[in-house]
């Protein structure tokens, strides 16, 4: 029988997956942005299993709000990637100094 | 009993292919198992009786969001081996930090005491569908927040086409400025040239 623990465990290991994601590619900010994707679908299994065990809509509300924001988040940080690769030819993170002045 | 073997195949390729989006040398490559991520978390979600944020979750992230990633890692013209470069040495550190939150997020789950309605039961029985009970609600008590969603989905909308939009130098658009603001006494002259005598430019 599926219970929640089952759900809550994947999740768990969903999100460290994309905290390790984070850590190990350092430099690159498309994985990076990926990582950030990961973590949020770990959120959204979490909400929407006990969503559905304590038998509450408003969790799957929640989880379609957060899907909403990682949706905008996605659009605005690959915008965001575009320019910075237009003005300095590439996306390593390290080179993300102008901002001081 | 099928639906848990279904639930142990949808979690461990979701996990399998998590794995790889992380560990993949090509981001094309991690793009693509990005995708099977999502698709198998949405089959975790269809257990779990949430229908509509199962396709909402293939529709949004599978139609928008991972064709966006794909756009972008295709169409930057990136040297990825050098972004690499210090993969090997992030690596000892990054998975101490993931078994230690691993560690902890797990020590939390176990200790964790559910709640009298929550025993760790099956999921209870569905008095009306899915998509009827998540309408009922969204369109009602939450209808200011969904209203807002739909705000930031249009500020970001906003947002990514000023950032990306540039000026080109080379077009040779019309200025409407300057159509509209001739005057026609500007434009035209009316003269009567006398017989004989040319006309005066």
């Amino acid at each position: 029988m599926i219970t929640l623990a089952h759900y809550l465990t994947v999740a768990a290991i969903l999100f460290v997956l994309g905290v390790l994601g984070i850590f190990i590619n350092r430099r690159n900010v498309i994985l990076i942005l990926m990582a950030i994707e990961l973590i949020l679908l770990a959120v959204n299994i979490n909400l929407v299993a006990f969503s559905a065990f304590l038998g509450d809509i408003v969790g799957q509300i929640m989880a379609m709000f957060v899907l909403t924001v990682a949706a905008a988040e996605a659009a605005i940080g690959l915008a965001i990637l575009v320019i910075f690769f237009r003005r300095r030819g590439s996306i390593a993170v390290d080179d993300v100094n102008r901002m001081h002045g | 009993m099928i639906a848990l073997i279904a639930f142990y195949l949808f979690a461990v390729v979701t996990i399998a292919s998590a794995v790889l989006v992380i560990f993949s040398r090509n981001p094309v490559h991690s793009v693509l198992w990005l995708i099977l991520a999502f698709f198998n978390a949405a089959g975790l979600m269809l257990i779990a009786g949430a229908e509509f944020i199962a396709l909402l979750l293939v529709i949004v992230y599978v139609g928008a969001v991972a064709v966006l990633f794909l756009f972008v890692v295709m169409m930057l013209d990136i040297d990825f081996a050098e972004l690499r470069s210090g993969f090997s040495k992030n690596l000892p550190f990054g998975i101490i930090i993931a078994l230690v939150l691993l560690a902890e997020v797990i020590f939390a789950i176990s200790a964790w005491r559910a709640g009298p309605a929550l025993s760790g039961a099956a999921v209870p029985e569905a008095t009306q569908p899915n998509i009827v009970a998540l309408g009922q609600v969204l369109y009602s008590r939450f209808l200011y927040p969904f209203e807002i969603a739909g705000l930031i989905l249009l500020v970001a909308m906003i947002g990514a086409i000023v950032l990306t939009h540039r000026k080109r130098g080379d077009l040779r658009t019309p200025k409407v400025g300057r159509q509209v603001s001739r005057r026609p006494a500007d434009a035209v002259k009316l003269s009567k040239p006398a017989v004989g005598e040319g006309v005066q430019i």
